[in-house]
């Protein structure tokens, strides 16, 4: 009764964000930006213990004011140079209290393009619709008006 | 909410026939078992079945109107997956944006 286009159709719209960003520096800058695991965990706001290797995990703690108790493990699956990385993480995994490890993780990917005075970055995370839900409200109610206020105050931060 | 809840939510949310019926419900609901079925080409017995499904799931929530039972939609469990990705999208925004500043060089 399902068929595969429709299903993934129907899951497109609550299984995944999408985000298009151009950035005015050249692809190599870019792509140091999000390969080395310092650099990332320097915009990011975590941590990380070591390098990114493909098929490795990686541990890192958040750097954000008010969520620095908190770990979290990246699984790189795809290094292409300067064209394609990608990890897995459980989202959303803020209750110290819980072990995530047995639950769904969803699929961060970052996706890099050379344009005309720049580099285009697509970052896709998918996976969403395997979470359970229980566990996406919890984690809203957990945060109190959710990562939408908390992004704000790290922007100011940031700034 | 349970786990084995939401296991339902994703099972009900991973059927076409299931989701048309939340999209009819969503555009004209709330509607009766008949007014579901029509055109279809589903029987009243299996529209029956998923709105069951779609009920378990909290998805759907049925109530009496005269002589017929009427379903629609239950907003509020479905807001709540919305919001959910809308604050996960708005933390990447946020992320987006202290990648731009960390790359691109200041002017």
């Amino acid at each position: 009764m399902t068929t595969k286009t429709d299903e993934a159709q129907a899951r497109s719209s609550t299984d995944r964000i999408e985000k298009r960003l151009e950035l005015r520096a050249p692809r190599a800058r870019v792509w140091r930006a999000i390969a080395s695991a310092n650099e990332f965990g320097a915009w990011f706001g975590m941590k990380l213990e070591g390098a990114f290797a493909a098929r490795a995990t990686i541990r890192g703690r958040l750097t954000i004011p008010g969520y620095d108790h908190l770990t979290l493990d990246l699984h790189v699956e795809q290094i292409e140079p300067e064209r394609y990385f990608s990890y897995r993480w459980h989202p959303y995994a803020i209750d110290p209290k819980v072990d995530y490890s047995a639950e769904p993780t969803t699929l961060v990917e970052f996706h890099l393009a050379e344009i005309a005075d720049g580099t285009a970055v697509t970052i896709i995370e998918s996976g969403f619709d395997r979470i359970p839900l229980a566990r996406r409200a919890e984690a809203y109610r957990m945060n109190d008006g959710g990562w939408a206020g908390q992004a704000k105050n790290l922007a100011r931060y940031v700034a | 909410m349970l786990p084995d809840r939401s296991a339902a939510v994703f099972a009900a949310l991973g059927d076409t026939t299931r989701l048309a019926l939340l999209r009819r419900l969503s555009a004209d609901g709330p509607l009766s078992i008949t007014r579901l079925s029509e055109g279809t080409g589903v029987t009243r017995q299996a529209i029956t079945r998923h709105l069951r499904a779609l009920g378990r799931a909290g998805l759907v929530r049925d109530a009496r109107r005269g002589r017929e039972r009427v379903f629609a939609l239950d907003v509020k469990r479905i807001e709540k997956a919305r919001q959910y990705l809308d604050d996960v999208a708005a933390q990447w925004d946020a992320a987006a944006l202290r990648l731009k500043a960390f790359v691109e060089p200041q002017t």
